[in-house]
């Protein structure tokens, strides 16, 4: 490869965790920009370039007509696109207001409506074609390395698909459910954070969203004997990844 | 002189997306002003309608990545104000540590990543490694500090998990925690290039004198609790901050303003907290201050970068103390849940954070306010440009564009948060 590979960041509705865990990789970062040519990154440059990208990574979900039209003209820009994070992938947190009527949540802030443009929120893959997905809330910053170096080698990111069991099983944790009866989400949910909360005594809550073929109904019903009602185990699903066809039962109407 | 239109339709370096339009006639006064947030808002306050009070944390840590720590602890305090819960000093010290960590992390963001390269004639950070690279990396190197503190205290330096209603589910280890102390020692000399960075480097002059408000407390420097105070006499309770705070919606901002009732706009962030809780900063931040020769209190918005410098020579002073004094024994009382009302206000890295809930029998929310920090300075940023940019007038276009641009980054604003 001649040229250094064009990467562009992009921002839509969101918090920018995603854009800062990019950040928060200081020991590589120079290392980084020695390898890829970062053209667009509002929120770090000044001068940016909008004519194409190699890897266009897009954090936050689609909650405008002006962001359906923008996700359209950064795919047609862009060889690789990446959901990058679980708002890019599926809504994330935000989605949860897609059970509440658009005009009772926007009511519910402004004062006059009229000049609020929101609709429901929805992942870029509603609206465009996604060559990859970056999961987490935020996405893993060792998932991104993953990615750009992949890139260059022009080979397929090693990205996980098993449940967050696996890594506590990899690091020794006492299972949560069974040994304190707590509500861990972990059966149904992708690994690739490294068991973070099972590990410090906190139950894993789904942010990287659903694993491969969850068995969500199993883990329903876990809860609801464990003590947990309806209305908790619908919270549960209806979080991080309620939108997605793997948790959408659970997440109910 | 002709009219002069200012149109910046993406702000960079800044976190979200805002805008900034000024119309300016011949005769040089501004006709029209507008600081334009149009990041598309979540509606937090609508869906966490439903939710229970031991998930606000988490849910509420997602309306920003770069301060999440600040929601995390403001929804935390509000809650445990909502059902009477008074947590350990070792939980009070740890929720300090871990702001403290992320006042780091994101005024050091602010100041090397987001504001520098302005101040040195830069489009960005990227092309400052080919000519001044050792700043960069003590740039990296103290984000990575105030990183790495929030990481072993909650878990994760993004979003993270540790910090619940009275208490932490897990406690750092105390080896960890005495290479953190080391590691705290040797930023200081950093801290220090810091300050004299900012205190020599060429800043406009301007002054406007407004309101300046901050958390403040007479037996520390406020972050997490104390009582809300301004410049022009407030002195309020958290609890009864909307007896005196009030927001506006503006038809070209996603983003409320909140101004004081009966009064005007009002500035939070770090020069309102260094000029309200000077006395409050360690002696080194205090010594490195007076080496600056920049007075306090100080009304000119360029400063904001300095006081975050000297913020942060005391933020390493005060994590070195906590880390000597913390017992780190476990503990961990139940709660009951009752209904009730609770507001809790904390020092965001870019000001002021306000979170109110009802609470039912249940612990489940019936209602939520949030006001973040750049909603309650959106509208002090216009009255600012409003006067500054007529000091300007005589310089070209692009300058003045650019003049204005760096005012509103002196701010940091943090747009997701402000629209939530």
């Amino acid at each position: 490869m001649n040229e250094k590979p064009k990467i562009a960041i992009f921002k839509f509705t969101g918090c920018a965790g995603c854009q800062l865990e990019f950040l928060h990789l200081e020991e590589i970062f120079l290392d980084i920009l020695e390898l890829f040519d970062i053209s667009y990154w509002v929120m770090v440059k000044r001068d940016n370039d909008e004519t194409g990208w190699d890897i266009s990574l897009v954090e936050g979900g689609i909650s405008t007509p002006e962001e359906i039209e923008e996700i359209k003209q950064i795919r047609m820009k862009t060889k690789f696109l990446v959901a990058f994070g679980d708002c890019a992938i599926g809504g994330c947190i935000p989605s949860i207001r897609n059970w509440t009527p658009q005009l009772d949540a926007e009511s519910q802030v402004y004062r006059d409506t009229s000049v609020i443009q929101s609709t429901k929120v929805f992942g870029i893959g509603e609206y465009v074609k996604v060559d990859a997905i970056l999961k987490g809330c935020p996405a893993h910053r060792d998932t991104i390395v993953e990615l750009l170096k992949s890139a260059l080698l022009e080979i397929r990111p090693r990205l996980r698909q098993h449940p967050v069991c696996v890594e506590c099983k990899f690091r020794d944790n006492a299972c949560l459910i069974t040994s304190k009866k707590m509500a861990c989400m972990g059966p149904v949910t992708s690994a690739g954070c490294g068991a973070i909360c099972p590990s410090l005594g906190r139950e894993c809550e789904g942010c990287f969203g659903p694993m491969s073929n969850p068995n969500t109904s199993a883990l329903a019903s876990i809860f609801k004997d464990l003590g947990f009602n309806e209305k908790d185990i619908k919270r549960k699903f209806r979080k991080y990844a309620g939108m997605s066809p793997e948790f959408r039962k659970e997440a109910g109407h | 002189m002709g009219e002069i239109n200012i149109d910046v339709n993406y702000l960079a370096r800044v976190e979200g997306r805002g805008a900034l339009h000024v119309r300016i006639a011949k005769d040089g006064k501004v006709k029209d002003l507008k600081f334009r947030i149009y990041e598309p808002p979540r509606f937090f306050e609508s869906f966490l309608i439903g939710r229970r009070y031991d998930e606000l944390m988490e849910l509420t840590s997602r309306i920003c990545g770069i301060c999440p720590v600040a929601h995390q602890i403001t929804a935390l305090r509000a809650v445990e104000n909502a059902l009477g819960v008074e947590p350990s000093q070792q939980t009070k010290d740890l929720r300090k540590l871990l702001a403290i960590s992320a006042h780091i992390q994101s005024n050091v963001l602010s100041m090397y990543f987001l504001s520098l390269p302005d101040l040195m004639g830069y489009e960005s950070i990227i092309p400052m490694t080919k000519d001044h690279l050792h700043i960069v990396k003590r740039g990296l190197k103290l984000k990575k500090l105030g990183n790495d503190i929030t990481d072993l205290i909650g878990g994760r330096a993004v979003h993270p998990v540790t910090a619940v209603v009275n208490g932490f589910t897990a406690l750092p280890s105390k080896n960890k925690l005495q290479v953190t102390r080391k590691r705290l020692k040797e930023a200081k000399q950093d801290a220090y290039d810091t300050v004299d960075l900012f205190s020599e480097i060429e800043i406009p002059d301007f002054k406007r004198k407004c309101e300046h408000m901050a958390m403040s407390d007479p037996k520390e420097y406020a972050i997490n609790r104390g009582r809300f105070k301004s410049t022009e006499g407030l002195n309020v309770d958290e609890m009864n901050y909307r007896n005196y705070i009030s927001e506006e919606q503006k038809s070209y901002s996603t983003a409320l303003h909140s101004h004081v009732k009966n009064r005007d706009s009002f500035m939070v962030g770090p020069l309102p907290r260094v000029n309200i809780n000077f006395n409050q900063l360690s002696s080194d931040a205090k010594d490195a201050t007076k080496r600056s020769g920049v007075k306090f209190p100080n009304f000119n918005p360029f400063i904001s970068h300095l006081a975050r410098a000297i913020e942060l020579v005391h933020n390493i002073d005060e994590s070195i103390e906590i880390i000597d004094r913390v017992p780190l024994k476990k503990e961990r009382d139940e709660i009951t849940c009752k209904s009730g009302f609770g507001a809790a206000i904390t020092e965001a890295p870019r000001g002021s954070l306000y979170h109110s809930y009802e609470l039912d029998n249940n612990g489940i929310v019936r209602k939520a306010d949030i006001v973040p920090p750049t909603a309650h300075n959106a509208l002090n940023v216009e009255r600012d440009i409003n006067e500054f940019v007529k000091n300007i007038l005589d310089l070209p276009l692009d300058e003045i564009t650019l003049k204005c641009e760096m005012l509103i980054r002196a701010y940091d604003p943090c747009i997701s948060c402000s629209t939530h």
